[in-house]
């Protein structure tokens, strides 16, 4: 039982097929692969000037520090506002009164919608192109709102995961309404939550790139300065690239340990798009398709 | 507020070009997806080794670095879009418009493949046991039995995938199209009149993505199998 739900164990004959498809997707797939390597060649995107740069010390530490290291303050700047906004926006979304519960509701759904991008120009503009400082917390702020927005509705969804035993328990031992919160219901929840958060991370960093659309400093700044300097735009981007995809294997493999540590077997938590959305159910992948 | 009155020409064809960044990239995605999942959870290990690490590197990269990445490496392989030049009404369908919907098409088409294949892992193993048990040949198991279940169970995920796209048109902005958020950053240096500008394009995508999530909430209404 190799492929599970679709396919039967391969008899004689199947395995002998699957023999020479395997052949020949394996010789195709290098086939591809070392045609685009060819073109990159011939294209003088091997040549050591254009590649030199990435292991001169000097362009190092300032890819690192001022790239790599600039986009991580962002993203996690970012990430405590939007841990922040999206604890006060996800008890405002569970709160009893209709007078918190609307606003927060609006609040969430209006920046779930709208593109970052959008925001982030908005907030360029709004704070002045001109002023120092503008693009950075452009970024920030606009990453904030969003991911907050998006945090509050996985909290929600943590809370509500919590079985309804609990919070009547303490109900019954004469709890108050932000005992139950803060005692019974939010530390089980964070657990159950702490998947879809990290997750939300690799989102947040991913979205640090769009800064290259209102100069942001950061990784896609300073490559952008690079390839300018040595025209080498597609060794800078694959490096670029490189560096984003590392950084976010690693917040993955931090989700998929959390996942198998706070929440085992259980499906992993799942939110919609949007409030009228249709209903996720739980699926394999840690914190579902997430763009 | 004027910025907006004045201009609701340069809005409503802001949004069309979005309308029709969506509507080509969300069908080629949704093709190549397909594809794409299809060799993930086929039977030929070296297809679905290679496709995995594909989701994974793509998945992984920000859209702007897609956008950049075919932006400067297609001309390598002559790729160009230079043959597109299509006019139609109000709107031009250049090189532009090419890469950007490439490049959507490209990023959005792993996680269409990872929602299809969170839809065909949802299907008990149960259901194909039972299927192959009552002497159902492989045709038969898939096309009455699992992948009728596997495609419903994926309608969710699907949608909030094609809802990210409604969002990630944004970016072609960044690559030279005149959809909606360059319109609005254009309208911003001509008027400066930032949060009624902001506000009016936000309600358009807003609408945009309650209107395509209300209808996918009625097609996930209408397929929803009792379990």
């Amino acid at each position: 039982m190799s492929s599970g739900v679709l396919f039967d164990a391969p008899g004689p004959r199947t395995i002998a097929r699957h023999r020479i498809y395997t052949v020949i997707s394996a010789l195709s797939i290098a086939a591809f692969v070392a045609w685009v390597i060819w073109r990159f060649y011939e294209n003088d995107q091997f040549t050591a000037e254009k590649w030199e740069v990435f292991t001169t010390p000097e362009y190092v530490r300032v890819l690192l520090v001022d790239g790599l290291l600039k986009t991580l303050q962002m993203a996690g700047t970012a990430l405590v506002g939007a841990v922040v906004l999206g604890f006060v926006l996800g008890v405002g979304k569970l709160s009893e009164h209709r007078w918190i519960r609307w606003p927060a509701w609006l609040v969430v759904e209006f920046f779930r919608a709208v593109p970052v991008l959008l925001l982030m120009i908005f907030l360029w503009y709004t704070f002045g192109i001109k002023n120092p400082g503008s693009d950075y917390w452009a970024v920030v702020v606009a990453l904030t709102l969003y991911n907050g927005s998006v945090l509050a509705e996985i909290l929600r969804a943590g809370v509500l995961a919590v079985p309804q035993g609990q919070s009547e328990a303490a109900y019954a031992i004469g709890m108050r309404k932000t005992q139950v919160m803060n005692i019974v219901l939010m530390p089980q929840a964070v657990k159950i939550m702490l998947p879809a958060i990290i997750s939300q991370c690799v989102v947040a960093l991913k979205d640090t790139a769009l800064g290259f659309a209102v100069t942001s400093p950061g990784l896609t700044y300073v490559v952008k300065q690079i390839y300018l300097e040595f025209q080498n735009r597609v060794p800078a981007i694959i490096v670029v690239a490189s560096m984003y995809i590392l950084v976010n294997l690693i917040l993955t493999w931090l989700a998929t340990l959390a996942q198998k540590k706070f929440v085992g077997e259980k499906e992993p938590l799942q939110i919609n798009a949007t409030g009228t959305g249709p209903i996720i159910g739980g699926g394999p992948v840690a914190g579902g398709p997430r763009m | 507020m004027e910025a907006v009155t004045e201009n609701w020409d340069l809005y409503f064809r802001g949004f069309g070009y979005t309308l029709f960044l969506f509507l080509v990239a969300g069908l080629a995605s949704m093709l190549l997806g397909t594809f794409l999942a299809a060799c993930r959870v086929g039977p030929i290990a070296v297809l679905s080794k290679a496709t995995a690490v594909y989701v994974t590197v793509v998945r992984n990269t920000p859209l702007v670095i897609v956008f950049a990445f075919f932006a400067f490496a297609a001309p390598l392989f002559g790729i160009h879009f230079r043959w597109l030049d299509v006019h139609i009404g109000d709107y031009d369908f250049t090189s532009f418009y090419g890469a950007a919907v490439v490049s959507l098409t490209l990023y959005t088409s792993v996680f269409v493949c990872e929602a299809l294949r969170s839809g065909v892992n949802a299907v008990p193993l149960g259901q194909a046991e039972a299927a192959r048990a009552i002497g159902l040949p492989f045709a038969g198991v898939m096309s009455n039995v699992i992948l009728p279940q596997a495609f419903r169970a994926s309608v969710p995920p699907l949608a909030s995938v094609q809802i990210a796209l409604i969002k990630n048109t944004s970016v072609a902005a960044v690559f030279g199209m005149a959809e909606a958020t360059a319109t609005m950053r254009g309208l911003n240096n001509n008027y400066s009149a930032g949060v009624p500008l902001f506000i009016a394009f936000a309600i358009g995508y807003i609408v945009l993505v309650e209107l395509f999530s209300f209808g996918a909430f009625r097609l996930e209404r209408h397929w929803r199998i009792a379990r």
